[in-house]
């Protein structure tokens, strides 16, 4: 397993992204970087640049503005790549279902690797995501160990 | 002549967790022009109110924004208890309102820390969301969620505060009050902190009153004026004057928030004290009649404003609000042409802008 490859399980950087979310997801994001949760004890990072990141954290329900947007984030990452869902919204659409402009979960849009349930998922939830994803991604290189 | 350069800053920016994008053109590093392009956030909430039932609309409504979640639901329920109207037991009114300011205590907690990340002061953002645990620790005991609370139903409360938990909200409120103290020192004194905001976003009170901008965005700019001088709930039992600072810049904002924030936990710790006893729900039967009526309550972005409108079935005809941020989005444009492109951030987020809120 060459540097780059090691570094990138050990250290994923993390874009996050709001498609149309109530927030609540997205605060609890940031309540993962803080003291009590502390996520970069497992070497995330939150990152501002779709370009420098290994994991895209979406959360929110996508609508018909967003849609073109999530679509550029992701073809701006960088190969290999993870898509998380947080929240019951940005899995399947969920209270906003039937909301006019809201076209449903973030699988309408771009493919997704993992789905984190919950409303607001809580921190504990995402940082088990997280680190289910980082397995793919070491599966994804096919040099898993 | 500076060339000009235009530069889109959103909808998927380090600053703002929201989309919202801002076409800002600038010569050199100075910005003179400023062009909101709102939009990505719309969901349609309005129209989905008037499709699902109304007891359902608390659900959704409070999912407008996840950080003044509660104040949505209070609103929402609220405005359909009027067109009955309901007479609520004083205790649930008391409950409210501890909740309502537990959560403008989170969310100017969050805001701080926000506003300190925002100009690169890591470690004191890191400190107040510390803090902030603490608050959604009470939340979580006394509702059983920490961010969307879904405590309230039409006519009452879902849960109530036991003496146990109002004795821990009493120590707990101390303690975030204590460590807030400490932090906010920083910001008062700290000469980083004050020459990153004072004299940024300077808004007048003339502006501040033409553009009707709302909350501490408003009383940051010297006028008094809060949605809880209406004494809706139990505010008109409680001690309560609005903060307000003369300033109208960027640390005034901060500073009016700071403030609140003290004030808040002071009328926690004053309902809790006076909490009479009581029921925690009254029932409520039947479908909203045909009638309509408004309510106006005090989000910690400013003044929440629902109108609701009953047929006699169980949904409602129309459902209509006007969320805070709404209202302090035209004030950016007045605030930004003429600053620096480093304070574009800081300035942004003085206003504490609520996108999911504005565009629902």
């Amino acid at each position: 397993m060459g540097l780059i490859e090691k570094s990138r399980i050990k250290s994923p950087w993390i874009l996050h992204f709001d498609n149309s979310s109530c927030n609540g997801c997205d605060i609890e994001i940031l309540a993962c970087l803080t003291p009590l949760y502390d996520v970069e004890r497992f070497g995330m990072v939150n990152m501002g640049n779709p370009k420098h990141a290994d994991v895209l954290l979406i959360t929110g329900p996508v609508n018909r503005r967003t849609a073109r947007v999530l679509k550029n984030l992701y073809a701006q990452v960088p190969d290999p790549k993870i898509v998380i869902a947080v929240g019951t919204c940005a899995s399947s659409g969920g209270v906003f279902h039937n909301c006019y402009n809201v076209l449903g979960g973030v699988d309408k849009v771009i493919p997704v690797d993992v789905y984190i349930p919950g409303c607001a998922a809580r921190p504990e939830a995402i940082i088990d995501g997280v680190v289910l994803a980082l397995q793919k991604l070491a599966s994804l290189r096919g040099d898993k160990k | 002549m500076a060339a000009r350069t235009t530069v889109p800053f959103g909808p998927q920016h380090p600053v703002l967790p929201e989309p919202i994008q801002l076409k800002i053109t600038y010569e050199d590093e100075k910005v003179v022009e400023v062009v909101p392009a709102i939009g990505y956030g719309h969901r349609g909430i309005e129209k989905a109110c008037e499709l699902n039932e109304y007891t359902k609309n608390i659900y959704l409504c409070e999912r407008i924004c996840g950080i003044c979640s509660y104040i949505h639901s209070v609103s929402v329920v609220e405005v359909t208890e009027k067109l009955w109207p309901v007479e609520l037991p004083p205790r649930v009114k008391y409950l409210r309102t501890i909740w309502a300011e537990m959560s403008r205590t989170h969310s100017h907690l969050l805001w701080l820390g926000l506003l300190a990340d925002a100009f690169g002061f890591e470690s004191m953002f890191l400190q107040f969301w510390r803090i902030r645990e603490r608050v959604l620790d009470l939340l979580e005991m006394t509702t059983g969620q920490r961010v969307i609370q879904s405590v309230n139903v039409v006519g009452g409360v879902r849960r109530d505060i036991s003496p146990e938990q109002k004795k821990t909200c009493i120590e707990t409120l101390n303690t975030v009050r204590k460590e807030s103290e400490a932090l906010i020192k920083v910001l008062t004194k700290d000469y980083t902190v004050k020459s990153r905001t004072i004299g940024k976003g300077v808004l007048t009170k003339e502006q501040a009153l033409q553009l009707g901008c709302a909350g501490p965005t408003l009383r940051g700019s010297g006028v008094r004026e809060d949605a809880r001088l209406t004494k809706y709930d139990a505010y008109g039992e409680l001690n309560y004057e609005p903060v307000v600072e003369e300033a109208g810049d960027s640390y005034a904002r901060a500073l009016v928030r700071a403030r609140e924030l003290f004030q808040a936990i002071d009328l926690q710790l004053e309902a809790l004290a006076k909490l009479p006893e009581g029921e925690i729900a009254v029932r409520v039967r039947g479908n909203p009649p045909a009638n309509e009526d408004v309510m106006r309550t005090e989000a910690p972005r400013g003044e929440l404003f629902y109108y609701a409108k009953g047929n006699g079935t169980r949904n409602l005809e129309r459902l209509k609000v006007r969320t805070p941020t709404f209202a302090n989005i035209p004030s950016l444009l007045v605030m930004l042409p003429g600053c620096e492109l480093a304070d574009v951030p800081v300035i942004v987020l003085s206003i504490d802008p609520c996108i999911s809120c504005t565009e629902r």
